[in-house]
């Protein structure tokens, strides 16, 4: 008897992939959310996969708040070039310059409320009624439970509460005008099978990931790298260390973590031994124990 | 090798994937025992730890409440109790496992039907000093049911009962006579434990030296499941028909899909159901390059040696082991909407990838799946009910058994009006 295991990363690989034609075969116009960071690349990757060799059958959708790392632009202006993808950019700074947000005051203040009107805006204006994301069930607890299909009410919301049960592999995409899905072929993923795929497939990744040395300051407890957009407050001194990102956000507040990992192997070896969540360095998940679940139900990613 | 010499870089690359589900009640140690496979193969980060500890302390409790770790929605939390199935992810050098962490209150039977709906093994709790109660049938009826081949009676609490032999030797005694009356459980495992105090959930338990067989976790990393799988009858739901139309693949016509079942090889007499037209695979794609042969669960692209007309919904199978194809379907329902099923509704169906009207003709019976008993005097189908129907489907399926088959035994039921998931189906 011939051996038919499939490895885990193989199976992973396929569900994904399942996923992403199942969202292609049952919306009118897809789109898949790229943020720059490694789960939207796979997830980038992975779409090549399943439609090959014709084109990936959806646009890309940014939304940029405007504080970007240099890298991450680079990144996907290079990416979206070689593989020919259509990009399309929601800006929140438009937004914002628009008036349809309003920028959040004070020390603290982060763009991250303002990314949800801006997806929710840009998905309305390209009559979008799926958006694909890169978003894991291992990430934070209130993800534990999402569908892979997730349905959007109209107003963008989630509601825990009444999700479609999900059995088998079968997906159910039917909805009413005006509502919207957003589904997650990473949802089976953890933050170590992302990095081995990566590994496996030989997948470039933003230098962000990898440690190097950098300008930055450390501001309640998070390391957050200098730059246009984050300057020492009173009492905060510049220093330079070995870090890298274990995210991709907006730059304000996504913190680094230190390292000495500059190459995929020893990244890997880093995450096996990790004693904290990737999205432990984020200071948007920190704000209350329910902050992810609060902005999952008005339309975060 | 040994396991214990792989490195995380090389080791994680070979390793299989195991899905269990787990079902129990508020007081039956559930949420202990996951929170303790997780603890102790360090899936936990100290994050998460510290938000617990801290709960735990705000809450009162005496310990780190491990059952916190599991308990996601802020509406579960103050209730106390699982609503909905939540998934869970660790690995172990050996095995990547996905736990589809269920409610095991009969209100939840919906829940916990599609937490086995994907699952290689399941976890029935049993509480030692209770025994075999409802609740133990009651899981292992929807175990049988969706076809979960591998089973674990962990019988929790020893601690106390003394860690007493005799009476984990009654249980056994009690789970089999009951069992003998489901069909299809493979594999039966019985392992004495105290998630509490972590007795045989990851190491061996020194209180128990009468018991000889593995801890739970070693037995979850050793299970042989690579016959899980049908690969005898070859089955490919077409999803999505690929069409480059560049210079490059100009001709190129491939349908996309998952292999549901079976092998497939260049070379292979396929026919597409339900239109019975016949053709020769040509090739099998990925981006990766051909393949000399495809099976379940991989994703692929499949061309074919002449052209014939194929779109999604079809099945490509192979001519010497086609399925079932027609309108006429029996099947066991399992209802998770809170509008009843009275008589004939009309539905959208969804089989694989194929999209169709159904019209339910006629209820058989339902089953008490606490005792097993046929109810035949009230045929309405309430939430969390599961029984027998008659369905005639608008267009023909191509259908297996669900004992045969998982993806070609297996559909949902969708209202046409508000496009809920009313009721989930396995084809007898």
């Amino acid at each position: 008897m011939p051996d038919y295991t499939v490895t885990h990363l193989n199976q992973l690989e396929s569900e994904a992939i399942f996923v992403l034609r199942e969202t292609a075969a049952q919306f009118e116009k897809p789109v898949l959310l790229f943020s720059g960071g490694k789960d939207s690349i796979v997830m980038t990757h992975l779409a090549r996969k399943a439609f090959w060799p014709a084109r990936i059958p959806f646009p890309l959708l940014h939304i940029d708040t405007g504080h970007n790392f240099r890298e991450t632009m680079d990144y996907r202006d290079n990416l979206v070039s070689e593989i020919g993808a259509n990009l399309v950019v929601g800006s929140v700074q438009k937004a914002i310059d628009e008036g349809r947000v309003i920028e959040e005051k004070g020390q603290n203040a982060s763009r991250n409320a303002l990314q949800i009107q801006t997806l929710l805006d840009s998905l309305e204006e390209g009559q979008y009624d799926a958006a694909l994301g890169g978003g894991r069930r291992d990430e934070e607890k209130a993800r534990a439970k999402e569908r892979f299909f997730s349905h959007r009410d109209e107003f963008g919301q989630w509601d825990p509460k009444n999700q479609r049960p999900e059995l088998w592999n079968i997906f159910n995409g039917r909805m009413s005008p005006g509502e919207h899905f957003r589904v997650f072929p990473l949802s089976n993923w953890t933050e170590m099978d992302v990095w081995q795929y990566m590994k496996r497939e030989n997948i470039p990744l933003p230098s962000l990931y990898f440690a190097h040395e950098r300008e930055v300051v450390i501001r309640n407890g998070t390391i957050l790298a200098v730059s246009e957009f984050v300057q020492p407050r009173e009492g905060e001194a510049i220093e330079t260390r070995r870090v890298r990102f274990r995210t991709m956000g907006d730059a304000t507040i996504t913190g680094a973590v230190d390292s000495n990992a500059d190459t995929m192997d020893l990244i890997i070896e880093e995450v096996a031994a990790a004693r904290e969540t990737e999205r432990g360095n984020r200071a948007d998940d920190k704000r209350s124990e329910s902050a992810m679940e609060d902005r999952k139900k008005q339309g975060y990613f | 090798m040994t396991t214990g010499e792989k490195s995380a870089v090389s080791g994680y690359l070979d390793m299989d994937l195991l899905r269990f589900t787990t079902a129990g009640s508020v007081d039956d140690g559930k949420s202990t025992l996951i929170g303790r496979l997780l603890y102790d193969s360090k899936a936990i980060f100290e994050d998460q730890l510290e938000a617990i500890e801290k709960t735990s302390e705000q809450r009162g409790d005496e310990n780190v409440n491990l059952a916190l770790l599991t308990d996601g929605l802020r509406a579960e939390r103050e209730q106390g109790i699982t609503i909905d199935v939540a998934y869970r992810y660790f690995a172990t050098p050996r095995r990547k496992f996905i736990i589809a962490d269920t409610p095991g209150h009969i209100q939840y039977t919906r829940n916990m039907v599609t937490g086995a709906s994907t699952a290689n093994l399941a976890i029935v709790l049993v509480d030692a000093r209770k025994g075999v109660i409802e609740q133990t049938c009651r899981h292992s009826f929807i175990a049988n049911l969706l076809r979960i081949q591998h089973v674990v009676i962990a019988v929790n609490k020893m601690d106390l009962v003394e860690w007493s032999e005799e009476r984990f030797e009654e249980i056994k005694e009690e789970f089999r006579k009951f069992a003998s009356r489901l069909g299809n459980i493979v594999d039966v495992t019985f392992i004495p434990i105290s998630a509490l105090k972590g007795d045989n959930v990851v190491d061996k338990s020194e209180n128990m030296p009468w018991y000889q067989g593995p801890s739970l976790l070693y037995h979850l990393e050793t299970v042989y499941i690579g016959s899980d799988e049908n690969h005898v009858s070859a089955r490919f739901p077409v999803q999505w028909v690929i069409r480059p139309h560049s210079d490059e693949y100009h001709d190129f016509r491939g349908y996309a899909g998952r292999i549901g079942g079976g092998v497939f090889k260049p070379g292979d007499d396929i026919i597409v159901q339900p239109s019975g037209f016949g053709a020769k695979i040509k090739a099998i794609h990925t981006m990766d390059g051909e393949l000399q042969e495809a099976f379940a669960p991989l994703s692929a692209t499949i061309t074919l040696d002449r052209e014939i007309d194929i779109s999604r919904g079809d099945m490509i199978v192979k001519a010497n082991n086609p399925p079932e194809v027609g309108q006429d379907i029996e099947a066991m329902v399992c209802w998770f909407s809170d509008k009843p099923l009275n008589g004939r509704g009309k539905f959208v169906l969804r089989h694989t990838t194929k999209e169709t009207k159904a019209i339910i003709r006629d209820v058989k019976y339902k089953v008490d799946i606490n005792t097993l008993h046929k109810i035949e005097d009230d045929l309405e189908f309430r939430r969390n009910d599961i029984g027998r129907v008659s369905l005639r489907t608008a267009a023909p399926l191509a259908y297996d058994s669900y004992k045969v088959n998982r993806t070609s035994g297996s559909f949902i039921l969708v209202d046409p009006f508000t496009n809920e998931t009313m009721g989930a189906a396995m084809i007898i």
